[in-house]
């Protein structure tokens, strides 16, 4: 058994180093046995450690996501609205179309393990490979989803509140912004003056719960005229209705600064979309990585019925990635 | 969690077993369980299927069952994940029991800090604190304006 003593990357420790060990002791009678470490009795046992530390590195994993769940439900409990309300700004088809992306990856990788187990060498690499082309898929998917909204300016941070500018981002009508903000800074809040050679009206979201009371109660923009939100949005909607997008329109895709129905701290749904989904991403790219390497591995043939820990625990990994997708999608995609 | 069949393969499947197939047809010297392809398949259409019906379900609103049912769907496909693609069904019940008890403890994390925050939240007022506004104002000119709501 001419076999590999390649870096082991995967929590699989176990299993490399009961191979790399298994050379020093052939000398004490488990010669016949490949891949079987020393200290383990059998080959089951010794791949029944492997999966064991398998799963506790997936609870440390479960347990890392998990403050990320309990960041999530107390910024729901704290502004249902917001949730309410800025789901609608995520594609439900594209993450639909993204969870059955992982869950066919899921059923691809599964059947991978089967064919480790069966000696079946060709099924094994067809299955790692549609499985890596499913982690592809998934992040090509994110990616466009991501760079939608980050054009739209559906961020986290101040830029939520910035419009967009036309046609992607010219660098000086930027830099005349940066300096319109620089501007603010300095002054005192009852002295603001921004020079906005547009002055298009972009609404004060209304957060009043009696709104047709007494518009005056809702201070004006800082930007644009004064903002007074009912007035505002009639102007933009029978604008709308009559003819095409038009200049100002056009300069300001970002509708959500637009809509007077938008709650106060709604780019905290999207601080909490970015970080669960951020942290999932990365775990994708990790898992590709493994699948690579299992690729690597079957392609040279070091995987058959009796030895195929590696292709077993990554496939566990792959497994969580779609696991924790699974709550991301309802807990994001599905507010009604 | 079939205890017998765990059994009954863990012995069968020994590293040290003779050379030849199994009474299942199953390659020599074979470690773990060999799920068949039809389960796996039957698994992978049900959790499509279960995607399916949430995407389609989240157009109807059913007020604040949305959450409990998005929620409880979500469990069902995690379970089929779990035992079928993870092969926990055939696992040793040990590694069930570490998954179980990172769960517990991300619920425990979870309620702890619901009751605290349950707790502050009718002392909160809805819209931004005064401190948050001043920034926003300065940062963000398009910010919203937040007033204080009445009815507390």
């Amino acid at each position: 058994m001419s076999h590999i003593t390649a870096p082991n990357p995967t929590p699989a420790k176990p299993a490399s180093d009961a191979h790399g060990a298994h050379g020093a002791h052939d000398a004490h009678g488990h010669g016949h046995v490949p891949h079987l470490a020393h200290h383990f009795d059998n080959l089951q046992q010794q791949f029944d450690s492997a999966k064991l530390g398998m799963w506790l590195f997936l609870a440390t994993e479960i347990l890392f996501f998990g403050g990320l769940f309990v960041a999530y439900a107390i910024l729901r409990m704290r502004f249902p609205e917001v949730f309410s309300y800025a789901s609608h700004y995520l594609d439900t088809i594209l993450g639909g179309i993204n969870t059955c992306v992982l869950i066919l990856s899921s059923l691809t990788m599964a059947l991978g393990v089967r064919y480790a187990q069966l000696n079946n060498k060709r099924g094994l690499v067809i299955c790692l490979l549609l499985t890596f082309m499913g982690a592809v898929g998934f992040l090509v998917i994110k990616y466009f989803e991501y760079e939608h909204k980050i054009k739209q300016h559906l961020v986290w941070g101040p830029t939520f509140y910035v419009p967009p500018e036309a046609h992607g981002h010219d660098p000086a009508e930027l830099k005349r912004m940066e300096e319109a903000l620089k501007s603010v800074e300095t002054a005192t809040p009852t002295t603001i003056t921004i020079d906005v050679k547009d002055p298009t009206p972009f609404a004060i979201p209304q957060v009043a719960p009696k709104p047709t009371v007494e518009p005056s109660t809702v201070k004006a923009a800082a930007r644009g005229p004064q903002g007074v939100a009912p007035v505002v949005t009639t102007a933009i909607r029978t604008s709308e209705a009559e003819h095409s997008p038009s200049h100002e329109e056009a300069a300001h895709p970002a509708l959500h600064l637009a809509d007077p129905h938008m709650p106060p701290n709604t780019h905290l749904f999207f601080a909490v979309y970015y970080a669960m989904t951020g942290l999932h991403g990365i775990h994708v790219v990790v898992g590709m990585i493994v699948i690579a390497w299992l690729i690597w591995r079957a392609v040279r043939g070091d995987f058959n019925s009796s030895y195929y820990t590696p292709v077993d625990t990554g496939g566990l990994y792959w497994h969580i990635v779609d696991l924790i997708w699974i709550f991301l999608f309802p807990l994001f995609y599905l507010i009604h | 969690m079939t205890h017998t069949s765990h059994a009954s393969h863990s012995s069968g499947a020994h590293g040290a077993h003779a050379a030849g197939h199994d009474s299942h047809g199953h390659p020599a010297g074979l470690v773990g369980h060999l799920v068949p392809t039809s389960t796996l398949m039957a698994a992978g259409l049900a959790l499509l299927a279960l995607t399916v019906i949430t995407v389609a379900v989240r157009y109807i609103d059913v007020g604040e069952f949305n959450l409990p049912i998005a929620l409880a769907v979500a469990v069902v496909k995690a379970t089929v994940v779990i035992l079928i693609f993870m092969h926990l069904r055939w696992d040793r019940p040990f590694n069930l029991l570490v998954l179980i008890g990172s769960g517990l403890f991300v619920l425990l994390m979870m309620w702890f800090t619901s009751m605290d925050v349950g707790e502050n939240i009718p002392s909160m007022s809805k819209g931004n604190a005064p401190e948050a506004q001043t920034t926003l104002n300065a940062k963000a000119p398009g910010a919203p304006v937040a007033r204080e709501v009445e009815s507390h």
